[in-house]
């Protein structure tokens, strides 16, 4: 297996007593999409800034290509594409002097810089707008032109912050093709996120952050497997949150892995649907609940998080 | 290199690109400019005086108060109207004049024999506006130049002055309640007085020689003992001199003002930048952090230095204000002031944290700059402590060096000290902007 392309040992950030980053280790493996995933306030963006040399971590140690960082001018930055979570564009720019700028920034040749724009707007499908007033865009053609920012210099490794914030599913899918390109061309990806469905689409392996902290980091079909392979997940909304004073003795039916009261939403785990559901149902009839919906679904990373940490992944 | 031009033209291609904003920074500083220019001054030589306006009754109606009128008439400092007294007290409570004088009944013979006795004087009315007290002192020294003149022409001049002289004589001979030696004293000069004035009479052409004279012979009265020549400062010739432009003093204070204003948007933009994440992009890039602070700086400077040539382009073909001094010294004023105005605003994005948060004391520190600088008023109005403290306001060395340069028509020399001072407090902001800005800030 060649040297992982980006390498992470042992990060800490604090903020006075708050430990914002607090141990993290990962990997990011040349050509990988690695999801970075946590809810808002984990430490994902923090994580990031101190990749790109935006921050300097109190201790710990960030090698790009084997090599730390060293200093704000280390050419080591080229290699890097940082995609922040702000639309940092200027607004009264056009999209081509927009991209222009944040060329020139890596001391592009003129020719290099004009074909590498042309490139970069035909990427995210802005060509024909190359000349509008960044102003004039949409959201998700502001977030696209923001990805076209930072592959101006052919960076080896993306960082992209939470690309889709505040889009429409169209603009959204159109990232994610976007997204899609770029690896296909060989680029290497690490996608921050709090979506499931955006790291189950694009990434091949995901690290889950939580208070600063790494709770898991593995590729998504091993997480799954760690969830529970064949198990299902059953949802039950009940018609007023109960007091919950049965849910240790439902936890004890057979076939149930986990069950966790939010409100009046029930989420359980089982082994076969088909062998417990039945049992659940006559459970709750017997203890005077009223079921007004009922869903099932297997295992996904949103239900890895909550066994995780116990928690949605939304929560904050 | 090629990162920090692109920076520049970056800056300079949004600064153009906002032509509401660019119009707006550059007619307002112009239109605020003409404004005070024309208030402080104009241009010399080409506007008047309004002169001060007062109201004047006269219930004497003697030779000596028609006398005093017409010389207060004809005075450019005053703008004098005659009218009865119940209007003049009515123009003072309507703020309609400054001063109103009322000269009282027997004025003119009352304060002709009160000059050489003592006891009760004839008491003339000043009534003035209390919120123009400086004017009001300015008219009581006029007045006492017109009065004195007047009454003393009166004594020391042919019958007239002969009678006061024998009545005072007389007034004496009765009691005067001197001493002897005072009494003695005074006699004797008003003795010599008569006598002189007889002699006077008695010889046409020494009065009328002395009649010719300045005032200070017989006849003339008492007069100033002097002549003021109202002569401006003037550079030296050779440099092709111009007068006094109070144009050039308004144009420099609103230029400046308006740069440094423009600073605050700078700083506050840079703060902005960083809530947009910006920041971030071009913190990702390899550049130094000092690639960053000089790019936005050396935009800023060549933004404040076309602002500033604008607005004095301006003032040069419309109110035709002059650089008499040394154009290397007035671009080194402008070179300096421009800098100042960049690092102050990398100075701002160096103490603030959001734009909202610094706005309030960014404006408060340009306010006291532009103030205490003497942009708006000169500082020899200020007390004397406040002009000792206002050594340490670069804003003020600006200001000097302005006016050395334009219409005072001093040489290079006089621009230097200026100079120093605008790029060491350039220096000094550039140096904590880079020691202080947040960079790891998000």
């Amino acid at each position: 297996m060649s040297s992982p392309l980006l390498e992470i040992r042992q990060l800490r950030k604090t903020y006075g007593s708050l430990a914002a980053v607090d141990g993290v280790s990962f990997t990011v493996q040349r050509g990988e999409c690695l999801g970075l995933l946590g809810p808002n306030g984990a430490g994902k963006t923090t994580t990031l800034s101190m990749l790109a040399g935006l921050l300097t971590p109190d201790s710990g140690q960030v090698l790009i290509d084997g090599r730390a960082l060293a200093g704000d001018t280390d050419p080591l930055k080229r290699q890097l594409g940082l995609v922040p979570q702000e639309l940092a564009l200027y607004e009264d720019l056009t999209a081509a002097e927009n991209l222009a700028f944040f060329g020139a920034l890596y001391s592009l040749e003129k020719a290099t810089l004009h074909q590498r724009m042309a490139d970069a707007l035909a990427i995210v499908g802005l060509a024909d707008r190359a000349r509008d007033k960044a102003r004039t865009f949409s959201g998700g053609m502001k977030r696209r032109l923001n990805l076209a920012a930072a592959l101006l210099h052919d960076p080896q490794l993306l960082l992209l912050d939470e690309p889709t914030v505040g889009v429409d599913p169209q603009s959204r899918n159109a990232i994610f093709d976007n997204i899609e390109a770029l690896r296909a061309r060989g680029k290497t990806i690490l996608y921050t996120t709090h979506y499931m469905e955006e790291v189950e689409r694009l990434c091949d392996r995901v690290v889950i952050v939580d208070h600063g902290k790494v709770i898991a980091d593995d590729t998504i079909a091993a997480l799954r497997a760690r969830a529970g392979s064949g198990g299902n997940l059953l949802k039950i909304t009940l018609a007023q949150a109960p007091a919950g004073a049965w849910l240790p003795a439902l936890r004890q039916l057979a076939g149930i892995r986990s069950a966790e009261l939010a409100g009046a939403l029930l989420s359980l785990e089982l082994d076969d649907l088909t062998a417990s559901a039945s049992p659940i149902l006559h459970f709750l009839r017997e203890h005077h609940e009223t079921i007004v919906h009922l869903s099932s679904d297997r295992p996904n990373l949103e239900s890895i998080f909550l066994t995780l940490t116990g928690r949605q992944l939304r929560d904050t | 290199m090629r990162p920090l031009l692109a920076i520049i033209r970056k800056d300079l291609k949004l600064h153009v690109g906002n032509r509401r904003a660019l119009i707006l920074t550059l007619a307002v500083p112009i239109a605020i400019a003409s404004f005070f220019g024309s208030l402080f001054g104009g241009q010399s030589g080409k506007t008047k005086s309004s002169g001060v306006p007062i109201q004047i009754t006269d219930l004497d109606d003697s030779t000596i108060t028609r006398k005093i009128l017409t010389n207060i008439l004809a005075d450019a400092s005053l703008k004098a109207t005659l009218v009865p007294e119940a209007e003049a007290r009515a123009a003072i409570k309507q703020g309609k004049t400054a001063v109103a004088v009322i000269f009282p009944k027997n004025f003119g013979a009352d304060a002709s024999s009160s000059f050489f006795s003592p006891g009760a004087k004839p008491e003339l009315t000043v009534l003035h506006d209390p919120s123009r007290n400086i004017e009001s002192s300015m008219v009581q020294g006029i007045l006492m130049q017109h009065i004195m003149q007047a009454v003393s022409q009166n004594i020391f001049s042919g019958t007239g002055g002969r009678q006061l002289a024998q009545n005072a004589l007389k007034r004496l001979d009765l009691g005067s309640g001197l001493s002897p030696a005072d009494n003695g004293a005074l006699r004797g000069l008003l003795t010599n007085v008569d006598q002189w004035l007889s002699r006077v009479a008695a010889n046409t052409n020494l009065a009328t020689t002395a009649g010719r004279g300045s005032g200070g012979g017989a006849g003339g009265g008492f007069s100033l003992p002097f002549k003021m020549k109202d002569e401006e400062s003037e550079a030296p010739a050779e440099s092709g001199i111009g007068r006094y432009n109070g144009y050039a003093h308004s144009f420099a204070g609103m230029g400046m003002q308006f740069v440094l204003m423009a600073a605050i948007d700078w700083g506050l933009g840079i703060l902005l930048e960083r809530q947009r994440g910006l920041w971030r992009r071009l913190r990702a890039a390899p550049l130094s952090r000092r690639t960053l602070l000089l790019g936005r700086a050396s935009s800023s400077t060549l933004i404040a230095l076309s602002t500033l040539a604008i607005c004095w382009a301006f003032s040069m073909v419309v109110f035709h204000v002059q650089i008499n001094g040394s154009w290397l010294g007035f671009f080194l004023i402008n070179l300096g002031v421009s800098t100042f105005a960049a690092s102050l605003g990398l100075f701002i994005a160096a103490l603030g944290r959001t734009p909202e948060a610094t706005r309030g004391l960014a404006i408060f520190v340009l306010l006291m700059l532009v103030m205490l600088g003497g942009a708006w008023i000169p500082s020899f109005i200020f007390p004397a402590w406040l002009q000792n403290v206002t050594i340490f306001i670069p804003t003020r060395w600006a200001m000097d060096g302005y006016d050395a340069m334009t219409w005072r028509g001093l040489g290079l020399s006089a621009a230097l000290a200026p100079a120093a001072v605008l790029f060491a407090a350039t220096a000094l902001c550039g140096w904590f902007a880079h020691r202080c800005f947040r960079w790891e800030a998000d």
